[in-house]
């Protein structure tokens, strides 16, 4: 696998790049002024979907478009460019799992996901920290009952379809259950302007045939849920903080004090060098997270896990550094760094801390 | 050939003429090979593998034929690192010839030029050390004064070079020397090559704070240089100073990467241990090894990324001092890390168990790597102008 794009990729780029224009950083300002419920832009989601965004992960065979997840973070950098929501991330993601490890019954909902704009979210372990999962399902006659709860689970609230994990005699399994009335939602605005919900679930009933895979995939289902993810995620973070530095240094370039450009401020010029380097080494471990994703190549665990942990570090220090270098007018709710800088601390937390990642990889390293 | 021919040849070549003893870390000055007209090898083992990559001219894998290189495509170049790397292969050969001067020549050198040193630097032969800082020029290099007064068909070469790396072991100099005084600061400077052994050259080594002295100051009293040994034009030298400076520093980088071939976290397995779960027992020490191990796979990463994108041949300029800079910056990372893991022993200084205090000297010596080859605020300095396009 290359570093460089493929043609194809790069059309794909470029093609997300003019898509997300029309939705730009002002686009979250509006959605969260007007208290918007649902928290991203339905017209945009139709948009996403046209183009057949959340089939990316799938197989043609299955309707999709098989990009691969390189593929897919491009999408995802050009979301993070643009701080724009939606639940393709999730809907791609679970509609992967779908067309990998589904039953024949799952399979057929797949063209309602791809074509018809049904949307997934996924709900992992109880907490960004990843500890042992609070939801337990346990069998009752030809049902299963969910019980427990979930945090932070994003676009719940719109959603169609949950995947979740779940304890089945203290062993992990995944199960993709409708949203139905008998799930507790309950949601909060996050920092980043975006809807997240706590789930309850009171005795749910659930049919057999939620079950995703077979018993023996269950653990290959968890891994390739939380590598993907995750890696996803550090492209949307290689995005936001790629956007808010080139931002930064465009303000260096423009802002006038003491009769000098403030870029010219050697203080300055070398924490943005410094930064500059930063990313050019989350640029690269990203790529190789999603590469090493499409290889199947099981370093591909630890490489996302370092992937996230690094994209969270340095999307903080860009989107702080271009607060501070901005000065007063940073702090302003007018000016648009703040709005990364509250996207990057949530996306950091999304499916795993910064500390759970870098913990996860010395794990898998054997220290 | 494929590539998959070509990766099982080098595995074959490896396999038949590194031995063992040269795929172990390099600790003592001996177990490095720098060529050159008083070279000794160490050991039949060193100069079996030495002799084998020379022959090949797999000491420079991608430099033309022509001259004695390996004449390799970059992907196979690529497959030879690898396979290097995979071994812990030693390099068979360390030179400045390879790493700064060789590119300035192929792309500044005449024909005759080339002729006449490439084929010595790839076989070893010549042992090249850099005069470039002097005492009033270290990151203001451009502001030099050796000065090279014509007389007729040679210069006559007078001033001091200092900080100059094994100038007591080296056969010749590549020396930046000013032949114009009456112009802008950098378009006075030539580039010109200096036979050590010439009547007027001395030197004298430098100790560091590592103990060792592989540094010198170099004087040049009424030193005799013929005209031809001028690189480039004269007058022109900067644009050639420059030019070998970025890759110095890509090649200071590499070394950075080369040295990472053992993860800090075994040195710290060994020598803090692991509770029942497999965990490194001081959690405070590993969260920063977990830190800079990531930090070292994505820089890594980064140097073969950059290495894909740049179409061939094409300069490396600028990015050249984003690698030395984090490079040199994450291997002084590393060795406070490592003396931290090593403990008690880490301090030591002398003796034979501890290699002669390996540990302690190499850390001293990794403060010099931010210094060396333009100083972290120097690339600092250049990233900021010459990438990002911030105002002076
Ligand atoms: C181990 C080692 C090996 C070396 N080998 C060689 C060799 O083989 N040949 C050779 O020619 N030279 C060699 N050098 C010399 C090296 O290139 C110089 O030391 C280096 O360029 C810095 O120059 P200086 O020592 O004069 O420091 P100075 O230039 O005096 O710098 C002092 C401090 O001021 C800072 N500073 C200077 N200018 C600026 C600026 N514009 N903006 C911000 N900060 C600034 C520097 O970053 C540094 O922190 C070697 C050095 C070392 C340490």
């Amino acid at each position: 696998m290359a570093y460089v794009l493929t043609e194809e990729q790069q059309m794909l780029s470029d093609s997300a790049r003019d898509l997300f224009k029309a939705a730009p950083v002002a686009l979250v300002r509006e959605l969260r002024d007007q208290d918007n419920e649902v928290g991203y832009s339905q017209d945009l989601w139709k948009e996403m979907v046209e183009m057949g965004l959340n089939g990316l992960l799938v197989s043609e065979e299955n309707g999709g478009m098989d990009f691969g997840w390189r593929g897919m973070g491009v999408i995802l950098e050009e979301c993070g460019r643009t701080l724009s929501n939606s639940p393709v991330l999730t809907t791609a993601v679970a509609a992967h799992i779908i067309d990998r490890y589904g039953s024949e019954e799952q399979k057929a909902m797949l063209t309602e996901i791809i074509t018809g704009g049904k949307s997934i979210t996924i709900a992992l372990r109880s907490t960004s920290r990843m500890s042992a999962d609070e939801c337990i399902v346990t069998a009752d006659g030809d049902h299963y009952l969910l019980s427990g709860t979930k945090q932070m689970v994003a676009n719940a609230n719109t959603a169609d379809y949950i995947l979740l994990s779940a304890l089945s005699d203290g062993v992990e399994q995944y199960y993709l259950i409708e949203n139905s009335d008998a799930v507790q939602v309950e949601t909060e605005r996050y920092m980043d302007s975006r809807m997240y919900s706590r789930l309850s679930f009171d005795s749910v009933k659930l049919s057999q045939s939620a079950l995703v895979g077979v018993a023996k995939a269950q653990r290959a289902i968890a891994t390739t849920l939380i590598s993907g993810l995750n890696a996803l995620l550090s492209a949307e973070l290689l995005g936001l903080m790629t956007e808010a530095f080139e931002r930064t240094v465009g303000y260096l370039k423009e802002r006038r004090q003491f009769g000098v450009l403030i870029g010219s401020f050697q203080a300055l010029q070398h924490r943005a060098a410094d930064l500059y380097s930063e990313i050019e080494l989350v640029k690269s471990i990203v790529i190789k997270a999603l590469d090493a994703l499409d290889d199947g190549d099981p370093i591909a665990t630890a490489y996302c896990s370092m992937a996230k942990a690094k994209a969270s570090k340095i999307a903080q220090l860009a989107t702080n550094e271009g607060v501070q270098m901005y000065g007063g007018i940073g702090m302003t709710d007018d000016e648009e760094i703040g709005f990364f800088m509250k996207r990057a601390r949530v996306a950091a937390e999304q499916f795993g801390s910064m500390s759970y990642h870098a913990d996860r990889f010395a794990r898998l390293s054997s220290y | 050939m494929s590539l998959e021919d070509f990766r099982k040849e080098v595995i074959d070549f490896i396999e038949a003429n590194c031995a063992e003893s040269m795929r172990q870390p390099m600790v003592k000055e001996s177990d490095t090979y720098w060529g050159g007209r008083n070279a000794t090898f160490q050991n039949e083992d060193q100069e079996r593998w030495f002799t084998a990559m020379a022959e090949r001219g797999w000491t420079t894998p991608t430099w033309p034929k022509e001259y004695g290189g390996g004449g390799l495509s970059k992907a196979e170049a690529k497959i030879l690192k690898q396979e290097m790397d995979k071994r812990k292969c030693r390099p068979p050969l360390l030179s400045f010839g390879i790493w700064m001067l060789g590119p300035a020549l192929l792309q500044f050198g005449s024909e005759e030029q080339r002729q006449q040193y490439l084929p010595d630097i790839i076989q070893g032969k010549t042992r090249w050390c850099q005069g470039y800082s002097e005492p009033g020029a270290g990151s203001d290099l451009a502001g030099l004064q050796t000065s090279a007064i014509s007389d007729g068909d040679h210069y006559i070469v007078n001033g001091q070079k200092v900080w100059t790396s094994y100038g007591d072991k080296a056969d010749m100099i590549f020396a930046l020397v000013r032949t114009d005084q009456s112009v802008k600061k950098q378009m006075g400077i030539t580039f010109l090559l200096v036979d050590m052994d010439t009547e007027g050259v001395s030197t004298q080594p430098i100790k560091l704070i590592s103990g060792k002295s592989p540094f010198c100051e170099t004087f040049f009293d009424n030193v005799r240089v013929p005209k031809a040994n001028v690189i480039g034009e004269e007058n022109a030298g900067w644009t050639v100073a420059k030019y070998l400076l970025t890759h110095e520093r890509s090649a200071i980088s590499s070394a950075v990467d080369a040295d990472m071939l053992t993860p800090l976290s075994y040195y710290a397995k060994n020598s803090i241990g692991v509770d029942e779960t497999g965990v490194l027992k001081d959690s405070i020490l590993r969260s920063d090894i977990v830190e800079w191990e990531i930090d070292a796979a994505a820089f890594k990463f980064t140097l073969e990324r950059i290495n894909e994108e740049m179409k061939a041949g094409q300069a490396i300029g600028a990015k050249s001092s984003f690698m030395k800079y984090y490079g040199s910056e994450l291997n002084k990372r590393k060795y406070e890390l490592r003396l931290q893991v090593e403990g008690a022993d880490g301090l030591v200084w002398d003796g034979e168990r501890t290699n002669e205090g390996k540990v302690a000297r190499q850390f001293c010596r990794t403060k010099g790597n931010s210094i060396e080859g333009g100083t972290s605020e120097v690339q600092l300095n250049i990233i900021s102008k010459h990438i990002l396009g911030l105002p002076s």
